[in-house]
């Protein structure tokens, strides 16, 4: 089967994959840049570029409304793009798709059209320690609105969340049960399958924040099943201001939209105003369209490769990448969880994260450094911010000597 | 650019060996800044004799440039009144975000030229000095909010 499904794939070639990249041909201060920052935002291959630019030259119009030839490509492609996200991420049904603008505005979505109707005071709404704060504020939001709780699971010191200790604290009281699939902050990836499990056998639901792990895992929304995965476009190499809201559709088509306006309706009056239908109900106004596209291409780009292999070099990535800063001394990896996605989060004794950040910039490499919009985990390890390179399968082994070379520099200087 | 030219001599240190760094009691104004972007956190402290002030010192936790600016401008304004030391503010300003070449009144503060290069981190730069004008602008100098770069 495995055979199979592989003829027409090469095999992963990190040479051949860098080549569709553009950007990564740039120099940045005489030197060959190294992009070890895709936890915040990965690049784009020719595939989407081309994409979206094809759009913008020969299709737009706005989507579900004209009848001219312009208005129903342009429909024809978002539409296509949702049917290929939907099989992406193995949804049951397009109609579980919804465009968003990223993962932080899914969870809003899920918080304010799902949790707040639904909410009582009392009511309890589970997170764990290491989210980011895109999974943190909007459910503080909703329990301001509904006076229910918000309790937070524990995180142990090498940044892992332990099952037991999250099934611990869901209660008859827990309405709704909220983790990221990864961190990142620290690269730990959450054992969603079992804690998902645990949920639905007590009738929680949950949402999965899903923004770090789409870019290096398969994600298989019904085998993990969970109510709600939400993931950004533009950390998936695709564009900004587009990402997707999975739901269960029993549970969307229950939910009031979030937003009203244009295209989320089927007939206004005055009096009434009939909803349409999902994913419509959740998409008001006139969405991303190009964003649509380019992300349908994205994930088009990546079922054209080999995604073991490409899993596989992260993976072997990851394992260099601590290797070689653990031989570093002074530093120290922050988040040693087991598994890991490929993402290490560090800080060196007497070198402060930016100041390292852009020593490291003047040799061509760009690496994130501060708080990562995730400060009870820095809190936790009592740190105001850390380094953190974060690689796509794009990176090579040289950009990490790179990185060591570049660390060691970046002591000399403050030695 | 040379990150030399960011990282001088001066700067690293001021870093190393921060000036008035710690906590002064009694203290006539005590302001906290912080950099949102970043999670740098700094706490000026002022001793006035009337206009004048008499003694400065500051602690929190930041990058070498926020370090060392602290410390450089405390240096600098110590015996300063409070419009000179805000005088002395436009001057730092001008010399993180302008063109211009820094004054000759500057002293060992044209030291921080070199972050002008990185607009990324004149608000490391830029922080300690929001906090002390926070501080010497207050008419309760004693009930002072914390002070955001954002």
């Amino acid at each position: 089967m495995k055979n199979i499904a592989l003829v027409g794939k090469p095999r992963f070639d990190v040479k051949f994959v860098r080549a569709e990249f553009p950007v990564l041909a740039r120099s940045i201060h005489g030197k060959p840049l190294a992009y070890l920052d895709n936890g915040a935002s990965s690049q784009r291959p020719n595939a989407v570029i081309d994409a979206v630019n094809e759009y913008e030259r020969h299709h737009h119009a706005n989507i579900h409304r004209g009848v001219h030839t312009l208005s129903q490509e342009a429909t024809a492609l978002y539409e296509a793009a949702r049917d290929r996200l939907a099989s992406f991420i193995h949804a049951r049904s397009r109609r579980e798709v919804i465009f968003v603008r990223g993962t932080t505005e899914g969870i809003n979505l899920v918080a304010q059209s799902y949790a707040r109707p639904l909410l009582q005071r009392g009511d309890e709404i589970l997170i764990t320690y290491l989210e980011h704060h895109a999974n943190i504020v909007p459910w503080q939001l909703v329990c301001e609105q509904t006076g229910a709780k918000l309790v937070v699971a524990p995180m142990d010191e090498r940044g892992e969340i332990h099952s037991d200790a999250v099934e611990a604290l869901m209660s008859d009281r827990t309405r709704l049960f909220a983790c990221a699939h990864v961190s990142n902050a620290l690269g730990t990836v959450l054992p969603i399958r079992r804690l998902i499990a645990a949920a639905k056998s007590r009738g929680i639901v949950t949402l999965i924040d899903g923004a770090q792990a789409v870019p290096h895992m398969p994600v298989d929304v019904q085998d993990l099943d969970c109510d709600f995965y939400a993931f950004s476009g533009h950390k998936l190499f695709g564009p900004t201001g587009i990402g997707v809201l999975y739901g269960r559709e029993s549970l969307l088509d229950r939910m009031p939209p979030w937003q009203g306006g244009g295209d989320m309706i089927l007939a206004v009056t005055f009096g009434k105003t009939t909803y349409n239908s999902l994913p419509y109900k959740f998409e008001a106004g006139t969405p991303n369209i190009s964003g649509a596209i380019g992300l349908g291409a994205a994930v088009e780009f990546l079922d054209s490769l080999d995604l073991e292999g490409a899993h596989a070099h992260e993976h072997a990535l990851l394992t260099y990448a601590s290797e070689t800063l653990s031989a570093i001394d002074e530093l120290r990896i922050v988040g040693t969880a087991k598994h890991k996605a490929s993402l290490v989060s560090f800080v060196v004794a007497g070198v402060h994260p930016h100041d390292l950040g852009t020593i490291l910039d003047e040799d061509g490499i760009a690496i994130r450094t501060g708080h990562h919009c995730a400060m009870p985990v820095m809190d936790y390890f009592k740190l105001a911010a850390t380094a953190r390179a974060s690689f796509a399968f794009y990176n090579t082994f040289d950009e990490i000597d790179r990185l060591g070379a570049a660390i060691l520099r970046a002591r000399s200087i403050f030695a | 650019m040379e990150i030399n030219d960011l990282y001088r001599d001066v700067i690293l240190d001021h870093n190393r060996r921060p000036r008035n760094f710690g906590v002064l009691t009694p203290a006539d104004a005590s302001v906290e800044g912080y950099n949102p972007l970043c999670g740098d956190r700094l706490t000026v402290r002022l001793k006035m004799a009337g206009d004048e002030i008499e003694d400065i010192r500051f602690e929190g936790q930041g990058c070498a440039i926020s370090t060392a600016s602290a410390s450089l401008m405390t240096e600098a304004v110590k015996g300063k009144t409070r419009a000179d030391a805000l005088a002395l503010f436009g001057r730092v300003h001008s010399l993180l975000t302008d063109d211009a070449a820094p004054s000759d009144e500057l002293g060992k503060l044209a030291a921080l030229s070199g972050v002008r290069e990185y607009p990324a981190r004149v608000k490391c730069a830029s922080l300690c000095w929001h906090t002390l004008a926070s501080a010497l602008k207050a008419p309760d100098p004693q009930h002072v909010a914390a002070v955001s770069t954002e």
